[in-house]
Order: C-alpha cells, then sequence, then structure tokens
C-alpha cells in the first residue's frame, strides 16, 4: 500500500515515525496517539469512508420532523426523521459557505435555514431555497445556469438496526450486518432485540487522551480485573469469572463477555491482592440490585464497534459510549442511556441505580478517565517508544478468558491496515 | 423600615443566614476532604442527584450521581475514599447567595448557583462545573438538614473526570 504510506512524508523517514515498530501488532508505537498527521489520516480512513459510524438512537427522532445533532469522527452531522417515517443523516455544513447551521441540539421541524445567507434546508438536507436566487430588479443573484437539483449538504449512507442508527460517507458501505460479522452481530442482537428502546437520559465528559486509548480500555478485560476495585471488591467483573473475549474477523469489532462468578478462588484473588478490598460491602445493596435480563448468563457484555461506538451492558446499565475525537488529545465521550420501552418503573429505577457506575463520575468509570490522562501524559512526550500487548501471547485469536490483549491486537491489525502502516 | 417589615423580613432574613451558614459547612466540608461528613447534611432518606440540565430539561432520570438516603451517601463515600483511583487535586466549590423560595413550619425551598474548580498537579486552574442547587430542606431538632439537593449543572462537558461529590 504504497500510496497510503507515511514514510517519506513530512519527515516520518527521519525519524522513524510512520514506520511501524517490529514485532507487528504486539507493538503499537507512541506517536500514533500524538502525531497530527495520523489524526487528518484517521478522520479520512478510520472515521470517513466505508466505516459505519453510530451517530444516535432512533427513540431519539421517534416523530417526522425530529433531528438531532451528532458527529462521525470530528464531522458535525444531522440526523432527522422525514415525514415519510425514513432516516436520514447530512453533513452539519452549508452547501453555500459551510456554515454548521443546524444549531440546536435537538428539535423537530420541517426545514433547516441556515442563519447565515437564509439557503434552507428539507428533512433530507436537499436545498429549497435561496434568497435573492434570481437577484434583485433584474440584477445579481445566481447565474441561469445554476440549479438546485443535486444541490445540499453531504449526504450520509444510513443503516438502521433495532433502533440503533448508523451513517458511512461512503454510499457503497458493506450492508451493516456484513459490516458486523455473524459473531458480533449476535451481540449486538443481544442488546437490540427488536424491543423499542426509551432514552433516559445523557452524560458527557471531555477525555484529554487520544480516542484509540478508550476503545483499547474497553478491549483490554486485563486491566479491569487490577485496575477496578470497585467491580473487584464487588464481584462484578474479576478474572475468575467464566469469561472471553471475542471479534469479527478482521478483528476491528470486539466483546469482552463476563458471567458472574461465586466467591474468588485462591489464586486470582492472590493476584489481585493489590486492589481485592474483601472488607467491603455494600450498606445500601440496592445499587446493585440485579435482575437478569437477557437469556444466556453473561451477566456483562461491552462491545467495541469499530469505529466510534462502545455498547454497554453492564448487569441492567446499558449505553451507547459515542467517542468524537477532538485533535489527537482529546476526545468527548458522550453516554447515551438507555431501557425498553416497556420497562416496568423498578426496572428504570435500577438502570438510573446502577448509572452510578458510569460516566464522569462513575464509581468505575472514574479509575478509567483518569488513567487514560495519565497515559496520554506518559506518551506523549515518548513518541519514539512503544507499547507492549503481549498478554495473551501474540497471535490475533478470540480467548476464553481475560487474561489477555488480544482484542487490542485485533484493533491494530486492522487499524494498520486501513491507515496504510 | 416599618414594624410590620421587619416582623417580615425577620424570620427571612433569619433563615437566609442559616442557609448560608449550612452551604459554607457543606461546602467545606467536601473542599477539605471531609468526605465522612458529607451524608450527615441529609435526612436519613435524603435525595442527592447531580444532573446535567439536558437531562433535567427532557425530564430524563439518568443522573451522573444518584444517592436515594444516607446509605447509599455513605457507600459513595466509601468509593471515594477507598476504591476509587483518581489524579490528587484541589476541588473547591463556591455558592452563591441562597434565593428562598419558600418556607414553612416544615420545609424550606431554596436555590443557590454553584461554581466548581479544581487544581492538577502541573495544570492551571479550571472550571468543572457551574451548576444550580435545587434544596428542600427541612430541621431536626437544631439542624438544617437536606431532605433534597439536586445540584443541575449547565456544563455540558465534564473536563475528564468528577471524582467527588458537588
Amino acid at each position: 500500500m504504497a500510496e497510503a504510506s507515511l514514510e517519506g512524508e513530512r519527515g516520518f523517514a527521519k525519524s522513524e515515525r510512520g514506520k511501524w515498530p517490529d514485532g507487528g501488532v504486539t507493538r503499537v508505537p507512541f506517536w500514533v496517539y500524538s502525531d497530527e498527521e495520523i489524526y487528518r489520516r484517521e478522520q479520512d480512513h478510520v472515521f470517513g469512508g466505508a466505516n459505519w459510524n453510530y451517530v444516535a438512537l432512533e427513540a431519539e427522532i421517534p416523530n417526522g420532523g425530529d433531528f438531532v445533532r451528532s458527529w462521525v469522527g470530528d464531522k458535525p452531522v444531522v440526523v432527522t426523521r422525514d415525514a415519510e417515517g425514513g432516516v436520514n443523516v447530512f453533513a452539519n455544513s452549508c452547501a453555500h459557505r459551510g456554515v454548521a447551521f443546524c444549531r440546536h441540539n435537538r428539535g423537530n421541524t420541517d426545514l433547516f435555514t441556515c442563519p447565515y445567507h437564509q439557503w434552507s434546508y428539507d428533512l433530507k438536507g436537499r436545498v429549497t431555497g435561496i434568497p435573492f436566487r434570481r437577484g434583485y430588479k433584474g440584477k445579481g443573484g445566481m447565474g441561469k445556469d445554476f440549479s438546485l437539483e443535486g444541490r445540499g449538504a453531504t449526504p450520509l449512507a444510513v443503516a438502521v438496526r433495532n433502533g440503533v442508527i448508523f451513517a458511512a460517507f461512503d454510499h457503497v458501505a458493506e450492508a451493516f450486518e456484513d459490516y458486523l460479522g455473524p459473531k458480533m452481530l449476535g451481540y449486538f442482537d443481544r442488546v437490540f432485540d427488536g424491543r423499542p428502546l426509551k432514552v433516559l437520559g445523557y452524560l458527557k465528559q471531555r477525555i484529554d487522551c487520544n480516542w484509540k486509548l478508550m476503545f483499547e480500555n474497553i478491549k483490554d478485560p486485563y486491566h479491569a480485573s487490577v485496575l477496578h476495585v470497585f467491580l473487584i471488591t464487588f464481584g462484578l467483573f474479576r478474572m475468575d469469572q467464566e469469561s472471553a473475549v471475542e471479534m469479527d474477523e478482521t478483528g476491528r469489532h470486539g466483546a469482552l463477555i463476563s458471567r458472574r462468578g461465586a466467591e474468588a478462588d485462591a489464586e486470582a484473588s492472590r493476584e489481585m491482592s493489590n486492589n481485592l478490598r474483601v472488607d467491603f460491602s455494600l450498606r445500601d445493596p440496592r445499587l446493585l440490585d440485579i435482575a437478569r435480563e437477557y437469556p444466556g448468563d453473561a451477566t456483562v457484555v461491552m462491545q467495541t464497534i469499530w469505529p466510534n461506538v462502545i455498547v454497554q451492558q453492564q448487569s441492567n446499565t446499558l449505553a451507547m459510549r459515542h467517542m468524537v475525537p477532538r485533535g489527537p488529545h482529546a476526545f468527548d465521550l458522550n453516554w447515551t442511556f438507555f431501557g425498553y420501552a416497556d420497562d416496568t418503573p423498578e426496572m428504570t429505577q435500577r438502570r438510573v441505580r446502577q448509572a452510578n457506575l458510569m460516566g464522569p463520575a462513575g464509581l468505575v468509570s472514574v479509575d478509567d478517565s483518569e488513567v487514560l490522562v495519565m497515559s496520554q501524559d506518559g506518551l506523549v512526550p515518548y513518541p519514539d517508544s512503544e507499547a507492549v500487548v503481549e498478554m495473551g501471547g501474540k497471535e490475533v485469536a478470540d480467548a476464553p478468558h481475560m487474561i489477555t490483549e488480544v482484542a487490542i491486537r485485533g484493533f491494530y491489525s486492522h487499524y494498520k491496515k486501513v491507515m496504510g502502516l | 423600615m416599618t414594624v410590620m417589615e421587619k416582623s417580615i423580613l425577620g424570620p427571612v432574613l433569619e433563615t437566609r443566614l442559616a442557609l448560608e451558614d449550612l452551604n459554607a459547612r457543606y461546602a467545606a466540608a467536601l473542599d477539605d476532604g471531609e468526605y465522612d461528613a458529607w451524608p450527615s447534611f441529609f435526612t436519613d432518606d435524603g435525595l442527592y442527584r447531580l444532573v446535567p440540565k439536558e437531562n433535567q430539561d427532557l425530564g430524563l432520570p439518568i443522573a451522573a450521581l444518584h444517592c436515594e438516603g444516607r446509605l447509599m451517601l455513605e457507600d459513595r463515600v466509601t468509593a471515594v475514599k477507598e476504591t476509587t483511583m483518581a489524579r490528587p487535586r484541589e476541588l473547591r466549590r463556591f455558592v452563591t447567595q441562597p434565593r428562598v423560595l419558600s418556607m414553612d413550619g416544615s420545609e424550606i425551598v431554596a436555590q443557590a448557583n454553584v461554581l466548581l474548580v479544581e487544581t492538577l498537579l502541573d495544570q492551571m486552574t479550571k472550571i468543572v462545573l457551574v451548576g444550580r442547587f435545587l434544596d428542600r430542606i427541612t430541621r431536626e431538632g437544631e439542624r438544617l438538614l437536606f431532605r433534597e439537593r439536586i445540584c443541575v449543572y449547565d456544563s455540558l462537558h465534564i473536563p475528564n473526570s468528577l471524582v467527588e461529590p458537588v
């Protein structure tokens, strides 16, 4: 892939940057987390093109005319429901001079009007009107050859599956189902089983680290059993539980699956002893009053869908974690918590209580947002160093346990390919 | 000021001073890391929520922190003190003068704006969030206690993490 190679560009060859270190996916060079050129190329090759990006839930736009703003990579888009019930996604960037014309976060309208020169758009993002298009008293205006036909905010391809909306800039993207592959589609359909969803709320944070570190975090079950004292202590996620790490054939999507075990066994407890606190118990057990809601014995499935979303099913707390990169050194993590439209009030209450574990103040997730910033702080000044990713071996294959970084290797195996690295 | 005005203002001023004192003690306890004191500002069934304004406006129930009753508040304290891994920092709360919306024998309804700023190693001090406390306060013996303290924050994005209650 000579065309996509970074070697020789911007002096990369001289500094050895742009050349992936020996060791393949068992090594990750630190410059991928800070380089501006890498960031720019990610917008084109990882988030752009034929990649299905999560943008919204259908439950956010139930009625004709409903819209929400969203993001594909760092590019602003608008997600709408048109009068015929169809879902549309188009660039939030005026076809005239580029203004991000949709300035409300959500709402209902039959027309968007760019405030700058009042160009108007329908719910499919097509330009429907231009003031003074014919000029005034015969003077000015657009030329006779100027047509509204085909003019509009750049439209994205849209895929909707069981209430979840994905968009791709490339209209020849493969079918979403093929993009996920049969195994990952199975985990997707486990949560999105066709029941109507209900949005329960939003939490947002801006984390000062490269977006890939967040994805790696959810592909890395190794850390969960040592970093997250809360999870470990209350038996929500531990090495001695039956568990698995699975991927699609490309390695780009992954799932961590955990099954709630009995008491910690001696060997696992010894390894986790730094952080295992057997003396703790919850004073109010309602925080973890967990109800089984899916067939099978998995209690936690954390699914990463390339390139921009984590589907979180941690006991009864369900959320889409939408990543929006903000340059190489920061990304927004936008959490959309949801349940099902037919949830009982008790189940909704359970989801609200368990949400204490998640978000910017989460009993568990704070550990992650903090350690991710510390990662960025330690990586950026050492661009020529590299990460060691050898837990669980050097291969990229599903693992029936959690002591592995295989899904990170899977991610970089695909990343290297699309980035030409 | 007429005698009539004095008799009306008297209890209002007294209440406002008492609320200012309550807010000052509450903020100081958390600023100083005396987390164990935090649940004692609430009634046994007191409700504490930290909610983005977006959710509040849309009537959506998810909160960044949600504690029903003193025991759940105590569990949050345990997490802050014992289980959370966070970079060391100073957090400081600035609470504006309370506005008393209503008061009767059993309950005071009041609001105050709040600003939370943090200082981390090697960084300039920055704003974590800005918002408003929506309070329902009751008197138990000599003490004023929160029956409800809902902090609704305007800030859309929390910078990195919020490691303590507001």
